[in-house]
């Protein structure tokens, strides 16, 4: 296989970053928040780079779907090794609604458009933990999919994909063209190092419009509350089995 | 009297700064002889000469009558100045009957006022050149300014914003990754515990391009500006400082001197190599004999006959990356004919020398304090063959290479030393929010708020210094170099004592090793210490504001020789003195500079600068020449210095918050209020000390004690207990 790999990425609040919620528990706090690419696009990338470094295939191209500031996310991707970058401009409300599914159909508008012969995508993003984009994007595109993957090779046309399943590990082997999601143990991301975010700048972000690839935006959810976990209570101390009985009782946990 | 007040305060300046050379008599003036006269301003056109002591003490009770009289007057015509210089000194004897006298002498009649509107006229021109000349010779930098009791806020208003829209763009992409490396490859503890920083760090530190930040990018680095390089650097500092001195060997001072000086040739067979990190740097200046007095080395290069290489020998100590540097700056001392006099005298010149030239060999590691991570040997020069084509700048131009290295390297220790404050602060807050004792979390105490608030102002001043000076070394300033050693004495300084109160704040707990702040503690020590101690730059900000004050004071005297040429510049000069002297405004101000939010800081921040300038004009007056050797008073004039600077520099950064609606604006205005407020008190404080009389039987005491424990090798006094 020698064709080109669609790669998502997506902006996320940093992973050691503490989340608030708003005031107005319309959603969480973004800004002044530092931001950075979902961990498992950063896993996503670096195996589709090592694929172009292995010269399987012949270019990376990242995508990011959101506002001015997700093209930070591509130079990251860009600084990785990936060849190019599309930035697919979504912001104000749309951004806010945007959801598995419109993510899906730009994903698979594109890589019908760029004639990608995989898409690798994170096996679902830190912020709102969804576990959707990527099946979806196989189903809207009719292309197998290899989901939460610990080990991708190519094998001639085919794909061998290890994936983490519950209590262990589960090998299939899919055709090509693919949709891809990386697990945490795929692969350890590379750092972007100084001199490669260097010479990304000079590598191409084209900028798309949902509309140029036919996508609707129109959000089918509506968030009605964010709240934060509830606060854990202290728990009390009891002297023997027979009272832990009775409280339990008491609090109609048995 | 007018005269008296401007005479008794310049003919003292004057026997300052030259006591055989004098203002030339008026007459001469007009005649357009303008030659350096024998007679003294004081032995004017009438013949009267007065001892400067008897103007001094006989007219001290007058001083204030007469300056609001001048003040009245002096606004009114410049030409009045000519006037005032003019007046023969017969008013020593009748004090009160004096200011009719003048009155009546300056409009005693249209003729008179005739005459002197002429010269000024005719000096128009000259005028015009001296303020020229003036303007040309003026620094821009506000710490010398303040100096002469001037405040130029060319360069610290606005607080500079140098980075363009790609740099900062490009800024930003660069934080994240280097902040990633930190917190997730490189182990400062292992690195303390190892003595070396892991091989593993190191490989990816040259990877990630650490080496060659301020590389251009042709040649293979990432052609950082200052503003960038000190932002990386911060991150560097507040995680590890070891790695953080193991790079700033390498590209601050070991290969700067290249970047700075070098020809093109030399760049381009260095520098790719050295932005890689395949070649690391090492700056070789110390030696056994010659620390802060660099000019003292011993290091000789003594050139070949056939000029093509010189000999170099000699053994450099305490060289930050001696033991792993493949390229080394190397100063030594050249015998220099003097084109004029035929006379060889040594003179340092810098050297690039390759390991590879043979003859340079190392010692094994030094056991450091801290900054373990950090490789610190002995480098041994024995014979080597250098290639003439391997000297920096011209032979015996190293002085000036050594200077501008370490002037240019300075504001980057600040901005990691802010970074490592910022990772202190974090750990002393976390604690503070969390440990709780006699029944609250400890932060909702007193004694515990204060430590935190000024830990927050240190920081807040330390982070504004860098960035200030960042910014105008890339808006192309070449006068940074006081400012940069007054950030670097600043930063070492507040940064020691952030550590320590965040130690005291976590208690035991920062006592221990596990909590990290022992080794940043240790680490931090030799920051006060190295690339030029704390007290060696105390002297050079202070003798070097010396300097320019006395410049100024110099060319004012110039300007006394022909007074109606300059008039303008005479009057303005007199009417500031004499409104210093009363105690009025100078008309010094930051209003418009300053957010209105901020004025009353700002106004300390001109009065601390008005009484500065008077305190360092007498200092010149009393001591001349000698205050070169005035080394208690020159401390306390830089630390002097340094403060208003500090308060300057957070009034500038505050007042942009303010201005630009920044979300922490209140708070830093808390931040630059606060610290105003103690500051002003402290620089009023210093300075009354240094006028007081008291300060010179206190400079005795220390020197004397100083000399007792010399003489008994310690303590002289004997144990309390008599044994």
């Amino acid at each position: 296989m020698s064709g080109r790999v669609l790669v998502g990425v997506k902006r996320v609040i940093d992973y050691a970053v503490k989340i608030r919620v708003k005031p107005d528990n319309s959603g969480v706090v973004t800004d002044g928040v530092k931001h950075s690419m979902n961990p498992f696009c950063e896993i996503a990338v670096e195996e589709a780079v090592k694929l172009k470094e292995k010269k399987l295939i012949k270019e990376v191209v990242a995508v990011s779907c959101g506002p001015q500031q997700a093209q930070e996310t591509i130079r990251t991707a860009l600084a990785m090794g990936a060849d190019r970058g599309i930035h697919v401009e979504v912001s104000g409300k749309d951004y806010e609604t945007l959801g598995p599914l419109h993510v899906s159909k730009i994903l698979a508008a594109l890589a019908k458009k760029e004639e990608a012969q995989l898409v690798i995508l994170g096996k679902q993003a830190i912020d709102d933990d969804c576990n959707q984009t990527g099946q979806m994007t196989a189903a809207l595109l009719d292309w197998p999919q290899g989901t939460f993957a610990s080990e991708v090779s190519l094998e001639g046309d085919k794909i061998k994909v290890v994936r983490e399943i519950d209590g262990g590990l589960e090998t299939i082997k899919i055709n090509t063209p693919a949709v891809l999601t990386a697990d945490l143990r795929l692969n350890t991301p590379r750092y972007a190092t100084l001199p490669n975010i260097m010479k990304a700048k000079k590598k191409k972000i084209a900028n798309v419009k949902p509309a140029d690839l036919g996508v609707e935006l129109t959000s089918r959810l509506e968030v009605l509350r964010v709240d934060e976990p509830p606060q854990r209570l202290a728990g009390i101390k009891v002297e023997t089995v027979g009272d832990l009985v009775s409280k339990l009782k008491e609090t109609g946990k048995i | 009297m007018i005269l008296y007040i401007n005479l008794h305060h310049d003919a003292r300046l004057e026997t300052f700064l030259h006591s055989d050379t004098a203002v030339g008599g008026r007459q001469r003036q007009r005649r357009g002889e303008g030659e350096r006269g024998k007679s003294s301003l004081l032995r004017d056109t009438v013949g009267f000469t007065w001892s400067i002591r008897d103007v001094f003490f006989e007219h001290k009770i007058l001083r204030l009558n007469c300056i609001i009289m001048l003040l009245r007057k002096v606004t009114q015509s410049p030409a009045l100045c000519g006037t005032i210089l003019r007046i023969p000194p017969v008013l020593s004897g009748g004090q009160r009957q004096a200011r009719p006298v003048v009155n009546s002498r300056l409009y005693a009649s249209e003729a008179t006022q005739a005459v002197l509107e002429k010269p000024v006229a005719v000096g128009s021109h000259a005028t015009a050149k001296v303020e020229k000349q003036a303007v040309s010779n003026e620094s821009k930098s506000f710490a010398v300014n303040i100096f002469k009791g001037q405040i130029a806020t060319s360069q610290v208003f606005p607080f500079p914003s140098v980075l363009n829209e790609e740099q900062e763009q490009f800024l930003r992409e660069l934080v994240g990754p280097v902040c990633k490396f930190f917190e997730e490859v490189n182990d400062p503890a292992k690195n303390d515990a190892l003595e070396k920083v892991e091989d593993h760090t190191m490989e990816g530190l040259k990877e990630m391009g650490a080496f060659g930040l301020q590389v251009p990018s042709d040649l293979g680095g990432l052609g950082l500006t200052n503003t960038q390089y000190g932002r990386l650097v911060e991150i560097v500092g507040s995680h590890d400082l070891g790695v953080g001195i193991t790079l700033g060997a390498h590209q601050s001072i070991g290969f700067k001197g290249i970047l700075l000086f070098g020809n093109p040739a030399q760049k381009e067979k260095y520098l790719p190599k050295l932005a890689t990190g395949e070649h690391i740097a090492a700056f070789c200046l110390t030696e056994p004999a010659s620390g802060s007095d660099a000019a003292s080395i011993k290091t000789t290069a003594v050139q070949s006959p056939c000029g093509k290489y010189f000999t170099l020998n000699g053994s450099k100590i305490w060289i930050s990356n001696g033991g792993l540097a493949e390229i080394f700056t190397v100063f030594a001392k050249t015998p220099v004919k003097d084109p004029n006099t035929g006379e060889v005298k040594d003179k340092i010149s810098a050297f690039i020398v390759e390991r590879s030239f043979g003859g340079v060999t190392h010692g094994p590691p030094e056991k450091k304090m801290g900054i373990k991570a950090s490789n610190t040997a002995e480098v041994y020069f024995d014979n080597v063959r250098v290639p003439a084509d391997c000297l920096l700048a011209e032979v015996g131009g190293g002085f000036k290479v050594a200077m501008n290295i370490l002037n240019n390297g300075r504001f980057g220790m600040a901005a990691a030393l802010a970074g490592t404050m910022k990772g202190v602060i974090t750990k002393a807050v976390d604690h503070a929010a969390n440990r709780t004792q006699f029944g609250n979390k400890i932060h909702n105490y007193g004694a515990i708020q204060e430590k935190m608030a000024r830990m927050a102002m240190l920081q807040y001043v330390t982070e504004s210094m860098a960035y200030m000076i960042s910014g105008n070394m890339d808006s192309g300033a070449t006068e940074f170099q006081i400012e940069a050693a007054m950030s670097k004495i600043f930063a070492s300084e507040a940064a020691w004592n952030v550590t320590d109160e965040c130690i005291q704040v976590m208690g035991g707990m920062g006592f221990m090793k596990d909590s990290g702040v022992e080794r940043v503690m240790r680490d931090l020590r030799i920051f006060r210490i190295f690339e030029g101690t704390n007290d060696i730059l105390r002297l050079f900000v202070a003798l070097n504001g010396f300097q320019n004050a006395g410049n100024q004071l110099k060319s004012l005297q110039k300007a006394l020789k022909n007074p109606l040429g300059n008039a303008g510049l005479l009057t303005g000069e007199m009417t500031k003195r004499a409104k210093r002297m009363a105690g009025l405004s100078t008309g010094l101000t930051l209003q418009g500079a300053v957010h209105p939010e901020l004025a009353h800081s700002g106004e300390l921040t001109v009065k601390a600068v008005e009484q500065f300038g008077i305190v360092v004009e007498e200092l010149l007056v009393k001591h001349g020449k000698k205050i070169i050797d005035e080394q208690f008073v020159l401390k306390r004039i830089a630390d002097s210095a340094i403060d208003i600077y500090a308060m300057v520099v957070v009034l500038s950064r505050a007042s942009r918050s303010l201005s630009q609606g920044q979300a922490t604006a209140q708070h830093e205005k808390m931040l630059c209020e606060t610290w105003c407020m103690e500051t002003h008190e402290r620089v009023m404080r210093d300075i009354k000390t240094l006028r007081s009389s008291d300060s010179r039987r206190l400079f005795k005491n220390l020197r004397t004690i100083s000399a007792a424990m010399v003489e008994n090798g310690g303590v002289v006094t004997p144990h309390p207990l008599g044994f």
